[in-house]
């Protein structure tokens, strides 16, 4: 079962904010939706490798060649905050 | 009907053919776009007018959905995050089309993030079926699908992580292909689970798709999972002779829209007659497949979602900043919706210490079982059918409080993503105005072969050919 | 500092290559504008998708052989999921199973003056964050700045057991470890940054703590010997050490606690299905063979070869260049003479002016030895070339020699000289048939005012003592 404590926990990695109204309706919904994939448990998947990629691929590269960059306009055109050719990101601390 | 347009364009005026469509779009109701090219677009028209030029797509226009980069034109995802957010370069697939003289006409309405199978989670307000307006027209597509099937763009593109092509273009009476995994470099696609996910072709007819599919298919060395392509419209003519069906016995039954279940059955009959023979196939672990789609697509959307923070690229409110991490949770707090944060959240949590063993692992485990199903099937068939979806298309609001609901009606698609095998879905019936879709599933590459099946079915076929009365 | 313990995680830049980890951005990003060296990928723009470089991983194989490590069969990339406004996708494409090599050691000069092995647990692969610029201090700053220019430089993380003792050797393995990048030609370390080191350090029964994103080696041994200090006073006070991570500030040579969140690091590693799997381990014969020679070995060569001391063969390898120097000089010089010279005085010289030992020519340190061997200079004289040449006053060692009068007197103005000053000084002469060698010194110094430091002192003093005796 996911806990209000859970659910506070997962928003604080996931870097969304939930209003503490919102909480116990997460906490419903979430409980719901895991308990459907807890059918997976029925599996019996001893022995079997996860399959992270369908298409069986291995050893591809490219070379070690320099290409164009985007311009200093380009790259800041769409951040909402900048300064002398930097993104401004809020402080750290 | 893109080779008769294309045609056609070069005796008449691609500029006036085009105008129409944005007539037609500025007085529509469906709400299929989220962002019109309108004037580029017919700056280009004008161009092919003047000189036709010989790409496989001259003067043809297109409609992309709106998660695909396209340089100088809003790609937005649906999504309030994204907003305003104009891609410096040009997703592989677009730069395809634009080499054969394609016309990109704007961005297609879709779910927020292709999270969803109604086009009810856009930020723009739900898409609506041109069949009738009060339904939905499949998702997450469902922009690319409606606009084609409302005769707002004689083509377009969408994407497909879970059914996203295979469900609108069923919902909405056309055709549409979710490819081989691999087969079309998803370099310029903004992930939503991107071990799934491929972009594919809506279409009215499936030597359209085959058309598009010559265009868009192929290696591309910015995505290291891409592939060579096949052939595609060259074979497509051929017969059905002796080609072997196999009907997976779990996509029949309870919870199958009666309806649909015969529509299904006549085309398989329809298959039968032009030579085709079919037979019972199993895929015993279908019932977890939308458990294990689910934990997968909601792991990966959670760290592919995690660059959206208004930072380098769309929505930073406006008042003083806190802290990054204080801001930030509140720019996604606001600029995701709720299914896309739900998604995020339980994603989050499933890649979490202690829980990655019990939901991402296992569901990658379940996902192996799954692929050995159908490389079993494979051996004795070449081509599985199916309904695409197991009902018609439902009413704007009716599921979308209740997320497993929804959630079920993808029962009959993911299975295919997960695998990474190709399967279209093409116009088999009607259940009163709304349409139905059959799907045709075909093992990895297998392409020209499920082209050619839908090509011979849609041949003996009247469906395609009936169009929405759109008001 | 016997109870102190010390594991390090190096970050090294692979900035020998021409472009970053994953995309075709150039490396050469120093002394540029900010963000001038991106694009769609490292700037982590929806939908762009990371290709691997080729050489980045032939680069790792080739530092992992040369830190003695086995190369796995089989490597993989995973995402380490987290925030922070450096990283543009919300995550870092990393290592984590299956990193590229483990299990090595080199050898460093420990504290108590005797050789042993430092343990290296593992070195993977990843891809540099962007550069934070904070208004102020970190603790301080009202906003900080982002440049992305650094984001996706192809690091190498080089991770030590906890097997270091002092901040003193934690310095001595860092020359170490360069020492061996430059060797093999994958890392330049005079650029900025291009090494970054972030310390665990506990004192013998205490937590650790982890300090992180030191930059430079210097900033190492005060981050090291600050941050041991305060364990020591914690300790001394009664107060436990908490396990955390700590930032080192440059500015004030403090380390200052980032405040974070109990339970915050969960990075939800998981495989990165962007990136295909790494079999290369068939590659590692034929890296191994275009291995260098490497420090330890030069340095036995230099031994046996040139038949140098120990200390003299250790310093003249501890760097390639220098190494090569001396080579290219013991070409057309005296091996023993030439170590001397380049180790302990043109190295030294170097040092004190900040300055590489390109800005000295191997021609002129051959000239200069071979006129020391001719004794046509004296060691003074040696010393003021060198000086001359680093101090950029121009001319060839020979024509220093003419313009700056150092060349060495004739044996017979000094005979002369010697002569005189006998002559001069009947008091010194009486003084030291009295028994009183110390007597000399005074004639010695006569003469080598008379011939201005032109002549040895050694020879002088030969030649006052048996003139004297003829008196
Ligand atoms: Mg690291
Ligand atoms: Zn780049």
């Amino acid at each position: 079962m996911i806990t209000k404590e859970d659910v506070e926990h997962i928003s604080w990695l996931a870097s969304i904010k939930i209003e503490d109204e919102e909480k116990d309706e997460f906490v419903e919904q979430f409980n719901s939706i895991l308990e459907y994939f807890h059918q997976l448990d029925e599996v019996d998947t001893d022995g079997v490798e996860p399959t992270y990629r369908v298409v069986d691929l291995a050893n591809i590269f490219r070379e070690d060649v320099a290409r164009k960059s985007l311009s200093q306009e380009e790259a800041l055109k769409n951040a909402p905050r900048r300064e002398n050719g930097y993104f401004k990101s809020p402080r750290i601390v | 009907m893109l080779l008769e347009l294309k045609a056609s364009l070069r005796s008449a005026s691609a500029e006036e053919y085009l105008c129409r469509l944005f007539e037609k779009i500025e007085k529509s109701s469906l709400n299929a776009f989220t962002t019109l090219a309108r004037e580029k677009a017919i700056e280009q028209a004008r161009q092919f007018d003047k000189n036709p030029g010989q790409g496989l797509m001259a003067g043809v226009p297109i409609a992309i959905k709106a998660c695909i980069s396209t340089i100088g034109i809003e790609t937005n995802c649906s999504s309030r995050i994204l907003r305003g957010y104009v891609p410096p370069y040009d997703a592989h697939v677009v730069e395809r089309l634009k080499a054969e003289g394609a016309i990109i006409m704007g961005k297609t309405n879709m779910d927020e993030f292709a999270m969803g199978s109604s086009t009810e989670t856009s930020a723009f307000g739900p898409t609506k079926n041109p069949w009738d307006q009060t339904c939905v027209p499949g998702g997450s597509s469902g922009g690319s699908a409606a606009c084609v099937a409302g005769g707002e763009a004689p083509c377009a593109l969408g994407s497909d992580t879970g059914g996203s092509v295979r469900c609108p273009a069923s919902f909405c009476g056309i055709v549409g292909l979710k490819p081989t995994y691999g087969l079309v470099s998803r370099f310029g696609l903004v992930a939503y689970a991107n071990s799934l996910e491929q972009i594919g072709p809506l279409t009215h007819t499936v030597e359209d798709t085959a058309l598009l599919m010559e265009i868009i298919a192929g290696h591309d060395w910015r995505d290291t999972t891409s592939a060579e392509k096949g052939s595609y419209l060259a074979g497509l003519k051929g017969d059905v002779r002796g080609l072997k069906i196999g009907i997976p016995k779990e996509y029949f039954g309870e919870g199958v829209n009666t309806e649909v279940e015969k529509a299904v059955w006549d085309a398989v009959s329809v298959l039968e007659n032009l030579g085709a023979k079919w037979q019972e196939v199993s895929l015993p672990h279908t019932r977890y497949a939308l458990a294990a789609y689910y934990v997968i697509a909601m792991s990966e959307a959670s760290s592919n979602l995690a660059r959206f923070d208004g930072l380098r690229y769309g929505l930073r409110q406006l008042g003083e900043d806190e802290d990054w991490h204080t801001t930030f949770s509140e720019i996604r707090a606001k600029g995701f919706g709720p299914e896309v944060k739900k998604r995020i959240l339980l994603g989050t949590y499933a890649l979490s210490a202690g829980y990655y063993g019990r939901y991402y692992l296992k569901a990658l485990k379940v996902r192996t079982l799954i692929k050995e199903d159908f490389q079993r099937a494979f051996k004795d068939v070449d081509l599985l059918a199916s309904p695409t979806m197991p009902i018609p298309a439902f009413k704007i609001g009716e599921r979308i409080n209740d997320p497993l609901s929804l959630y079920m009606a993808d029962v009959f698609t993911v299975p295919i993503n997960l695998a990474g095998v190709p399967a279209v879905s093409v116009p088999c019936g009607f259940a009163g105005r709304l349409p139905i879709g059959l799907q045709l599933m075909g093992p990895h590459f297998g392409e020209a072969t499920v082209l050619r099946a839908a090509h011979a079915f849609e041949a003996a076929t009247p469906f395609h050919e009936r169009t929405p009365e759109v008001v | 500092m016997d109870n102190v313990i010390i594991g390090l995680e190096i970050h090294v830049q692979l900035n020998r290559l021409q472009s970053k980890m994953f995309c075709g951005c150039s490396t050469a990003y120093q002394n540029s504008e900010p963000n001038t060296h991106t694009c769609p990928v490292c700037l982590g723009l929806p939908g762009s998708l990371p290709v691997l470089n080729r050489k980045a991983v032939e680069c790792g194989i080739k530092v992992g052989l040369a830190l003695n490590c086995t190369i796995e069969e089989e490597t993989l990339f995973y995402r380490k999921n987290y925030y922070y406004p450096d990283l543009p996708k919300g995550f870092q494409i990393s290592q984590y199973d299956f990193p590229l090599a483990t299990k090595g050691h080199i050898m460093i000069l420990g504290d108590d003056g005797a050789e042993r092995d430092i343990r290296i647990n593992r070195a993977h692969m990843e891809e540099d964050p962007g550069r934070l610029v904070h208004a102020g201090t970190i603790d301080k700053a009202k906003y900080t700045m982002v440049d992305y220019n650094r984001c996706g430089m192809p690091l190498l993380e080089v991770v030590t057991e906890p097997d270091l003792c002092s901040p003193k050797e934690a310095r001595t393995f860092l020359d170490k470890l360069k020492s061996i990048l430059e060797y093999l030609d994958v890392f330049d370390g005079s650029l900025e940054g291009s090494m970054r080191v972030d310390a665990n350090i506990s004192l013998k029964g205490g937590d650790r703590a982890e300090v992180k994103n030191i930059s430079g080696f210097k900033g190492v041994e005060k981050a090291l010997s600050y941050e041991i200090t305060r364990q020591k006073n914690l300790q001394r006070r009664n107060i436990k050490v908490v396990q955390e991570t700590r930032h080192f500030d440059e500015l004030r040579s403090i380390t200052v606690s980032i405040r974070s969140k109990v339970g915050a690091h969960d990075y939800r590693y998981y495989p990165e299905s962007d990136l295909v799997t790494l079999h290369i381990a068939s590659w590692v014969p034929g890296i191994r063979a275009t291995l260098p020679e490497l420090p330890d070995t030069k340095r036995e060569r230099f031994v046996k070869q040139y038949a140098l001391a120990d200390d003299h063969a250790k310093s003249l390898t501890s760097d390639i260049k220098l190494a090569n120097f001396y080579e290219a000089v013991v070409a057309k010089a005296a091996p023993k003479l030439a170590a001397v010279w380049i180790a302990d005085v043109l190295k030294g010289e170097l040092n004190y002016r900040n300055l590489g030992i390109d800005e000295f020519r191997p021609e002129h340190m051959v000239d200069i030895v071979q006129m020391l061997e001719q004794k046509k200079i004296t060691e003074d004289g040696a010393v003021e070339i060198i000086r001359s040449i680093l101090d950029k006053k121009g001319g060839s060692p020979e024509e220093i020699v003419k313009s700056m009068g150092l060349g060495k007197a004739g044996d017979d103005a000094v005979q002369k000289a010697v002569r005189e000053a006998v002559a001069e000084s009947p008091a010194a002469v009486a003084d030291y048939k009295a028994g009183s060698e110390r007597a000399l010194n005074f004639i010695v110094g006569l003469v080598m005012k008379k011939t201005r430091g032109k002549a040895s002192p050694g020879e002088v003093h030969d030649l006052v003592k048996s003139e004297v005796e003829k008196c």
